[in-house]
């Protein structure tokens, strides 16, 4: 059948790609899209260790809750200080926003 | 090869290329619908490890919630010139070269452990993650401190983001 | 005897298994061909459907519908699909084209794949997942995006705009359809949608009459239907978010929306009224159908009868009725019943279901007292005369 290997180099495919798409978007919100992958990328690491080590004891799915609250809270403010950047500033290229002072 | 392994593939290619147009596909709406494909293919990847309640929660938090988010966000601060000319930064060489090593790191990292090549374990014929994620999360002696203070967390973003994207005009 | 599916299916196990396949191919192959076959009888209940929103419609306004083709008008829908069919697909410029043609297909496909697992009878159903309100709801949630897809590529200002606020309308009402979901799976104890129409031995409808009418009021709302039709009112702007769709695009987001009336109605049934449950339905589970139909049917009636009855409501008024109103009256609801639920863990069937059903009138007519007390309020504040504006300046009150 399917080994442990599959899933856990695929999540470290995913979150590779992840880790380039925030370090090489200018796009602020695409740089949160990275972020976003390589969150799904650690769930898929801990469902797969809760299912192939230890099924009986639900706290690798407990944990892989607390992530998806996490990210939704993360990307919800993450979003609100983007819009309110591009409210003052006019643009959301991360690199243009490096001044505290416009 | 069985048909699930020949599934996994395919779903595997499916998410990993969708990621991949993420992170380089130049019109960012495109880039918004190729990541719930690939958002997707993550909960078709929790109903193979058997945890449906994560599969319809990734669908429903992620898919019905964040991405339409992130639309109106892309929609909200799009400039009329903004999706011409390059999106990808100019030190994607080196990017590039980090995330390959990150990858190499983990794949090496991880071959070197003894249950690299588990197969998957039977599961309990009367055993139901559901029942148990239930329990674990309002029992005292499981989790139920983290969900509350996760609640407390959701409400504090709730909040906060109403307040940060306030205008005050 | 009375089981066509389950003699069709070993039938087929028979005939695959004889041909040398291995078990897993077997198992694909009976599983793809039950997903098709569901979506075929589900895609042909829609063209009757057609039909029957049109005669509903014209008797509502006191007049005859279609009677022209075949008896009784039976043969209008295929008049309309051939025409839908013929008409010029044409793109508009400057459209995203994948997203363009992507949009109406996620449209109807979201609403076919709710269908999986609705149980026909004991036995008929496409699949029993233990998390079937949970995948009800994430389908309801992949449907928006299919719209907000539809209104952006049609690079059309007023499409974007009747999808940004279809959009907001579908996603504030999912909230107290959702909390009022789970008070069902509190009365059955499951998620699983099978589970839930088997445990209704006395139909929850009457053990808990305020989440089954704050469920009907939610999803009358994502359905996109008067008196919640704002976003696709011709009157108001234009048609929406299918402005630019033409022919048989537009032929999938109309017979995408009558399927969901009806699955609405199904749905109901199943969690409210008892799904396929009736006499003689466990020994025939044919008869299963039959029940499953003419419940889903009278629901179907029902909503449609909500659309042609009432007027259309405001924006501002939609969204207030559902934040100020259905939320917080949804999370009441689950409360009282997840309290009262703990309470009468052990006691006998009717004690449960006589206090259930006593809560429920007992939180209405608390319920129509606190909107009386408001009513007043608010007919007294807008009775005041308004101070107006003279051109010299001086604001004053007019003299009554």
């Amino acid at each position: 059948m399917i080994p442990l290997s599959w899933y856990l180099i695929f999540a470290a495919a995913l979150f590779s790609i992840g880790l380039f798409g925030v370090l090489a978007r200018k796009n602020a919100v695409a740089i949160l899209m990275g972020v976003e992958l390589m969150l799904n990328a650690v769930n898929i690491n801990l469902v797969a260790f809760w299912r192939y080590q230890r099924p009986d004891i639900i706290a690798g799915q407990v944990f892989a809750v607390m992530v998806f609250a996490v990210a939704a809270a993360e990307v919800a403010v993450g979003l609100a200080l983007i819009i309110s950047i591009y409210r003052r500033r006019n643009t959301i290229v991360a690199d243009n926003i490096d001044m505290l002072k416009l | 090869m069985t048909p699930l392994q020949i599934l996994f593939i395919l779903v595997a290619g499916v998410t990993l290329g969708a990621a991949f147009m993420v992170v380089t596909t130049r019109n960012m709406v495109h880039a918004a619908l190729w990541l719930i494909l690939g958002l997707f293919g993550i909960a078709v990847f929790f109903v193979l490890l058997d945890a449906g309640f994560l599969a319809v929660a990734q669908v429903i938090i992620y898919i019905g919630a964040i991405s339409i988010l992130m639309i109106f966000a892309i929609m909200l601060t799009r400039r009329i010139a903004q999706d011409v000319g390059s999106q990808i930064s100019s030190g994607w060489g080196w990017a590039a070269g980090v995330s390959l090593l990150v990858f190499s790191g983990l794949a090496w990292m991880l071959s070197r452990w003894e249950g690299f090549h588990n197969q998957m374990p039977a599961l309990d014929p009367g055993a139901d993650p559901l029942i148990d994620l239930g329990k674990a999360l309002v029992s005292p002696a499981g989790y139920v401190i983290p969900f509350e203070i996760a609640s407390v967390l959701l409400v504090a973003a709730l909040i906060g983001a109403i307040m940060v994207a306030w205008d005050k005009i | 005897m009375g089981d066509p599916v389950v003699l069709i299916a070993n039938w087929l196990d028979g005939l695959l298994v004889g041909w040398g396949l291995a078990d897993g191919w077997v198992t694909l192959i009976k599983t793809i061909l039950g997903g098709v076959g569901i979506s075929i009888f589900v895609l042909v209940i829609d063209i009757f459907l057609v039909w029957l929103e049109r005669k509903f419609v014209a008797r509502f306004q006191d007049r005859l519908g279609p009677n022209r083709l075949g008896p009784f008008g039976l043969i209008q829908p295929i008049a309309d699909v051939i025409k839908l069919l013929i008409k010029e697909n044409i793109t508009p410029a400057g459209a995203d084209k994948y997203i363009y043609n992507l949009a109406p297909i996620i449209a109807l496909a979201t609403v076919i794949s709710l269908w999986a697992v609705i149980p026909l009878s004991p036995t008929m159903f496409g699949t029993d997942v233990n998390v079937g309100v949970l995948y009800i709801v994430a389908i309801g949630g992949i449907s928006t995006l299919g719209i907000l897809m539809a209104g952006w590529s049609s690079n059309n200002k007023y499409a974007l705009l009747g999808a940004f606020r279809t959009v907001a309308q579908l996603v504030s009402y999912e909230i107290p359809m959702v909390i009022s979901l789970l008070v069902p799976v509190i009365l059955a104890k499951s998620m699983g949608i099978n589970t839930i129409v088997s445990e209704q031995s006395i139909w929850f409808i009457f053990l808990a009459p305020v989440a089954a009418l704050i469920f009907l009021i939610s999803s009358h709302a994502e359905l996109g239907r008067a008196p919640f039709d704002l976003a696709e009112a011709e009157s108001e702007i234009v048609a929406g978010f299918h402005i630019e769709y033409t022919g048989m695009k537009f032929g999938m987001f109309y017979a995408g929306e009558l399927l969901h009336a009806l699955t609405v109605g199904a749905l109901f049934s199943s969690f409210f009224l008892g799904g396929w449950q009736g006499p003689g339905a466990e020994a025939f589970p044919i008869l299963g159908i039959v029940y499953f139909f003419i419940k889903a049917f009278a629901m179907y009636w029902v909503v449609a009868w909500l659309k042609y009855s009432l007027p259309r409501i405001r924006i501002d008024q939609m969204l207030n009725f559902n934040w100020k109103f259905l939320t917080p009256l949804s999370l009441v609801v689950l409360l009282l019943t997840a309290t009262l639920d703990r309470l009468l863990i052990n006691t006998s069937t009717w004690i449960y279901a006589g206090s259930m059903f006593f809560t429920n009138i007992l939180l209405l007519i608390v319920l129509f007292q606190i909107m009386k007390r408001s009513g007043r309020r608010e007919r007294k504040r807008v009775a005041e005369p308004k101070p107006i504006a003279r051109p010299d300046g001086v604001r004053s009150v007019p003299t009554p």
